[in-house]
């Protein structure tokens, strides 16, 4: 028996490396992992709190929330290719200006 | 017993989850930064079995671990993206986001750790994640947000593929050249 505490901090360290990560990385990708890594976090918590309620609608809320970082991930980084293509660089303060 | 092996695959795969998470923010490479990912989503599958989750935890090595991971190492690549250099706004970011993300951490801890907080025990295998018993719920209960996520996927893919597409690029450079 493992306290559903454990399972929750470890969600909470998850999402808070992702938040940390948004915040100080540069890298335009790295930053796109970071958000990843937050979605991954509260799955987690989602299916801790599907076995301590014994509900598995939690569960089949992990399937929807991995549906979303799918499409997430392809339109974000078709986005990123595009960003590359005009501007020549994946550093996020050198990308300031929506058009060029 | 297993209560205590239990918690030992606990501890272990959390601590190849939050390493994994560090080193995800440590390296400046993407490809590392990567990598690490995958570990840690590799592990987190680990957890999701531990918590019973079993068709959950085959979704994640495939779809997270295999699919997404996938997309982000091809573009990488594509893109030949090299080590992240230091700006003065990269700085700001440190000084101003570490301390607020510790305080929130630290907040979220004591929170959860806290003895006045209820949380229990979750047993091994308690929950019955069998793809049988999630299909059911899946294709009753929420069959219409089932099948509204096809709808997005669809969306999603092919605005990726106008996005990615270099049709667009190519038609305004030639219309440049024209006019």
């Amino acid at each position: 028996m493992v306290p559903l505490s454990y399972y929750l901090l470890l969600s909470g360290i998850l999402f808070v490396c992702g938040v940390l990560g948004f915040l100080i990385k540069r890298n335009i990708i790295t930053i796109f992992m970071s958000i990843e890594l937050m979605l991954n976090g509260v799955n987690l918590s989602f299916v801790a709190f599907a076995a301590h309620w014994h509900a598995l609608s939690g569960q089949v809320f992990v399937f929807f929330v991995m549906v979303v970082a799918a499409a997430e991930a392809a339109v974000g980084l078709a986005i990123i290719i595009a960003v590359y293509r005009t501007r020549e660089t994946l550093n996020v303060d050198q990308v300031n200006l929506l058009k060029l | 017993m297993q209560t205590m092996f239990h918690l030992i695959l606990f501890l272990f795969f959390g601590a190849i989850c939050v390493a994994g998470a560090i080193n995800l923010l440590v390296q400046s490479h993407p490809i590392n930064s990567a990598l690490s990912l995958i570990a840690v989503m590799a592990s987190l599958a680990a957890e999701y079995l531990l918590l019973g989750a079993e068709f959950v935890a085959a979704v994640q090595v495939i779809v997270y671990a295999g699919a997404i991971m996938v997309l982000f190492l091809i573009t990488i690549m594509l893109l030949n993206a090299g080590a992240e250099e230091r700006t003065k706004g990269s700085q700001v970011a440190i000084l101003l986001g570490i301390p607020g993300v510790l305080i929130g951490g630290v907040l979220v801890a004591w929170t959860l750790l806290s003895p006045y907080s209820t949380t229990q025990s979750v047993a091994i295998g308690a929950l019955w994640g069998d793809p049988k018993s999630i299909a059911r719920l899946l294709f009753h209960d929420f069959l219409l947000p089932f099948e509204v996520t096809s709808v997005l996927i669809l969306i999603a893919i092919m605005g990726a593929v106008v996005l990615a597409s270099r049709q667009r690029a190519v038609a305004s450079a030639a219309r440049k050249d024209a006019g």
